[in-house]
């Protein structure tokens, strides 16, 4: 099929694709009239029933923690497919490429701006329960730290801080907590997933019961993963850019 | 204006799907891709959204002040999550194809042959 020919078709398949979703779009209700029950209702509940003061992490680690475990385990099975991937044809680990970076006073701000960044993740998962953030957003700046080592300082000083048997650790115990924290609740006769701490006084950092557990175990696969990522698309730059090795 | 927001994720959707169609690199394939799937934060975003409502965080809030649905929120997290995942298993199979086929034009793929 040529291009010319592909585009052809896109667009009539276009056309009647715009006029179904505009046709769907009527029958929504208007934008700011939404009357979903079950928002309503934890948004009147959560904060009481969980004490947590954030309910769209009560949601995310409690009342659709069941989802979120299969939305860690999507990441992880993602994650593990690009190792894979990545991995097999890579014969030879490559030799360290030379850092680009040589100026002195961008070097000390970007690794203190890691120190800073990490500070910053860590309270976001801390936090993520009480205000707006949690295991994912913070699990993401955390993996930003490591990135900025390797940015502002060296390759060699990031490999030295996310090795591949610590990092990969650091990934299955947090899909792996998850899910054993999930069980924990089989064991004492709840069902899976069932909150099993006491819930505290929401605004605090040990409200919520199982939900900072949770919370935690999502940010420590998160981080991981995200590390993980960057270390195999790293590590093909090193393959990709190591100028012993001309193209054939 | 009521259903502008509505409108803008189905813009958004076939502006991606657009640049799918006619991409020549693997790399905007799946740039698009992402813009793509970002539609559907949008919807699902302006869906929860109810007027004058502030977030779903009763911190220093008193209970029961309007707010958004936190039901549609939490799957944006996760819609977000699963699309950069995405992205990272195709961005290495653009590293493969570079590798095997030395293309990262779509078009130039050939088919496989088993």
């Amino acid at each position: 099929m040529t291009r010319r020919v592909r585009l052809a078709l896109f667009g009539v398949a276009a056309c009647g694709l715009a006029a179904l979703l505009l046709w769907s779009i009527t029958g929504l209700p208007k934008f700011g009239d939404y009357h979903g029950a079950y928002g309503k209702i934890l948004n009147k509940r959560a904060p009481q029933e969980r004490q947590t003061s954030n309910v769209v992490a009560a949601v995310v680690f409690d009342y659709r923690g069941f989802d979120t475990m299969g939305e860690e385990l999507i990441l992880f099975a993602a994650v593990m497919g690009v190792a894979m991937l990545l991995r097999e044809p890579r014969e030879e680990e490559a030799p360290v490429p030379e850092d680009p970076v040589r100026s002195d006073a961008l070097r000390a701000f970007g690794v203190s701006f890691a120190g800073a960044t990490l500070v910053l993740g860590l309270w976001i998962v801390a936090h993520g329960y009480v205000t707006p953030g949690g295991g994912f957003q913070g699990g993401v700046v955390l993996a930003a730290a490591f990135l900025l080592v390797w940015l502002a300082g060296s390759y060699r000083a990031y490999r030295g801080l996310a090795r591949a048997p610590f990092v990969e650790l650091a990934e299955g115990s947090g899909a792996g907590g998850y899910v054993v924290i999930g069980l924990c609740a089989l064991l004492i006769g709840d069902a899976f997933l069932h909150n099993l701490l006491p819930y505290g006084v929401a605004g605090k950092l040990s409200s919520g019961g199982s939900i900072p557990l949770l919370n935690w175990a999502s940010g420590l696969e998160v981080t991981a993963a995200f590390v993980l990522l960057f270390n195999e698309f790293l590590s093909e730059r090193a393959v990709l850019i190591d100028p012993t090795r001309r193209p054939s | 204006m009521s259903y502008l927001p509505f409108v803008l994720a189905a813009w958004i959707f076939l502006v991606g799907i657009f640049g799918i169609v006619r991409s020549r690199h693997f790399i905007h394939l799946v740039v698009c891709l992402s813009l793509t799937q970002s539609s559907t934060y949008v919807l699902l975003l302006s869906i929860g959204y109810v007027k004058h409502g502030g977030a779903p965080i009763f911190k220093d809030v008193p209970l029961g002040t309007k707010a958004v649905d936190p039901v549609v929120q939490a799957l944006t997290l996760t819609d977000i999550v699963v699309s950069v995942t995405v992205a990272a298993l195709l961005l290495a199979l653009a590293i493969q194809a570079k590798k095997h086929a030395k293309t990262m034009n779509p078009d130039e793929l050939r088919p496989v042959r088993g």
